[in-house]
């Protein structure tokens, strides 16, 4: 139907100015200013026309293929402000370390478009299609820097790993399709009834591949590499972005083509979880660089949101989708910190770098220390009301082993957030860092440090919104 | 004769579908064979589509394929110059030599 056009308007749009952004780059001559300038104006555009997506009911266009509810429009709206803030934090940094090019941004809207893609997906094929456009672009990302031989390393290793859990995902996705005749999601959960062991096998597959995209345990080995090689601004977005995707497609497979097989399928989320949030915790002990300890600390939290996913009800699908949303709040307020430790146009990202801090930056170290109480999970920040949720649907389905796992590896993973507390605050001070930092970084630390200090005051204003998504 | 059925299909799939995998771990000598198995993976899911389509009549899983084959051209792509981006770097593509990253 042509109607069916009016749905995706977003991703028409992001998808014209995409290519109209990447005609202009290569005709002007140094355009990178402008074509940057441009990518913000159209994510800025982008936002209205995703909230005048009717969103109250499920919609299916395209022959089905296509989804929009409550839950896409909601994760789209975090993608595209998440983009944007992360594009305000970075331009200074691409300009110091000279890769203020105009693909920068051009690769990051094509990201998006294939994560937007992702997240309404209704058919394998177009599920498929999307996640290769954001992973396709993220390879290009991370090696972005292409005459550091850290970056090219590490776009190299995130080539060749997510190169294989495509591989992995697809070969489920022929299993799942041969097994039950239709790529359709809403038609394979109807039409596996004699052939269940066949459409188990595949949905094993399709769930490793997932488990790479979010780096959960044991799929994680690339994580830490790719953060610490990566130009920090483009390990800001793999922090981010993909996550919150690969995480909504998380919630898509196993809430509807696999819905019937919730017995398989929870054991194994379990088992991701558990394992994801001890050794996240274990693992980012002994961690001397930031960004490292950024990429276990992220795979620690990613344990505690398929936590919530492993509930099964909808409690649990609306608290991983709070959790994922405070995380997002949490690691654009942490990398911004980062980008802001600069000393002569060199970038420095050690703890040791840190020692000393509160003496000279009093104000950073104070958004530094909200950030990492709250990626602690300390009352009264953010991030103490996001594991709450979490632990709160998972102890009304009495999965009490999981809870507490969870709590220990909470304890745990304090242990390091406060050890960078302690060498802010109580070890010998270094020389300055500089302090001319640009508008978009100072804007972001200072919005999320906020956010995530004042949630307490009124934590139904995201709860509100959450709660609307009913899948189950 | 034999009838060849779909499990035959089935087994071919999977066993170029191992060789891949296989091809990932145990290579420790030049990049360019992890870029031949990743290949091979895709190659198998190929097969396994087909033969699925065939068998079932059901048209979606060849057209499945065909995206399949060209999203694996723009992966060869981008991979082969992001090896020759690391290669410019580093002066090789050995796979045991690349640890620059690590702890």
């Amino acid at each position: 139907m042509i109607t069916d056009i009016y749905y995706v308007i977003p991703e028409i749009f992001l998808s014209l100015s995409l290519m109209f952004l990447l005609l202009l780059g290569v005709f002007k001559k140094d355009g990178s200013k402008i074509v940057y300038n441009l990518s913000l104006v159209s994510l800025i555009i982008t936002v209205p026309l995703i909230l005048n997506v009717p969103s109250d009911s499920e919609t299916l266009i395209f022959n089905d293929s296509y989804k929009i509810d409550y839950l896409s429009n909601f994760i789209k709206i975090l993608i595209v402000v998440s983009t944007l803030f992360v594009l305000l934090t970075s331009s200074q940094y691409l300009k110091l370390i000279k890769i203020f090019n105009m693909e920068y941004p051009i690769l990051i809207l094509s990201s998006i478009l294939g994560m937007m893609v992702m997240v309404s997906s209704n058919d394998l094929i177009v599920f498929y299609i999307g996640l290769e456009l954001q992973s396709l672009a993220l390879y290009v990302l991370a090696s972005f820097n292409r005459d550091n031989i850290l970056s090219s390393e590490s776009g190299l290793k995130y080539f060749v790993l997510s190169a294989l859990s495509s591989g992995l995902l697809l070969y489920g996705c022929s299993l799942v399709y041969g097994f039950s005749s239709s790529t359709n999601f809403s038609q394979i959960s109807f039409n596996y009834e004699q052939s269940i062991e066949g459409v188990t096998f595949g949905m094993v597959f399709i769930l490793v591949g997932l488990a790479f995209k979010i780096s959960a345990v044991p799929f994680h080995m690339w994580a830490p590499d790719v953060y610490q090689g990566s130009p920090t601004s483009v390990t800001l977005f793999f922090a981010i972005l993909p996550k919150i995707a690969a995480l909504t497609v998380f919630i898509r497979f196993l809430y509807s083509p696999f819905v019937n097989l919730v017995d398989q399928w929870q054991s194994i989320i379990i088992f991701l979880s558990i394992a994801s949030m001890l050794f996240g915790a274990i693992a980012a002990i002994g961690q001397k660089n930031l960004k490292r300890l950024a990429a276990y600390s992220s795979i620690s939290h990613m344990g505690y949101v398929l936590a919530g996913l492993s509930a099964g009800t909808n409690q649990g699908i609306q608290s991983s989708v709070l959790y994922i949303s405070i995380y997002l709040v949490m690691n654009l307020a942490l990398f911004s910190c980062i980008l802001m430790l600069k000393k002569d146009n060199k970038y420095y990202e050690n703890i040791d770098d840190l020692s000393g801090l509160s003496k000279n930056h009093p104000l950073l170290s104070f958004s530094l220390l909200v950030v990492l109480f709250s990626l602690a999970g300390i009352p009264p920040l953010a991030g103490f009301f996001a594991k709450f949720y979490v632990f709160a649907a998972v102890i009304e389905q009495s999965m009490f082993f999981l809870a507490i796992v969870g709590l220990m590896s909470t304890v745990v993973a304090a242990f390091y957030y406060l050890r960078i507390i302690k060498v802010i605050y109580f070890d010998k001070e270094i020389d300055k860092f500089d302090t001319d930092h640009n508008l978009g970084l100072k804007i972001s630390l200072t919005i999320t440090t906020i956010l995530i200090l004042i949630y307490f005051i009124y934590p139904n204003s995201l709860i509100d919104f959450v709660s609307k998504i009913n899948l189950v | 004769m034999i009838d060849i059925g779909i499990g035959h299909y089935l087994v071919l799939g999977a066993i170029i579908f191992l060789i891949g995998i296989v091809g990932i771990f145990l290579n420790r000598k030049n990049i360019i064979v992890i870029l031949m198995s990743i290949e091979l993976i895709l190659l198998a899911v190929n097969i396994n589509l087909v033969s699925f389509s065939i068998f079932m009549n059901d048209i979606s899983g060849q057209i499945f394929t065909l995206f399949i084959l060209t999203v694996a051209a723009a992966e060869a792509a981008i991979g082969l110059a992001i090896i020759v981006v690391y290669y410019r770097n580093s002066g090789t593509i050995r796979v045991e030599e690349i640890e620059k990253l690590k702890g």
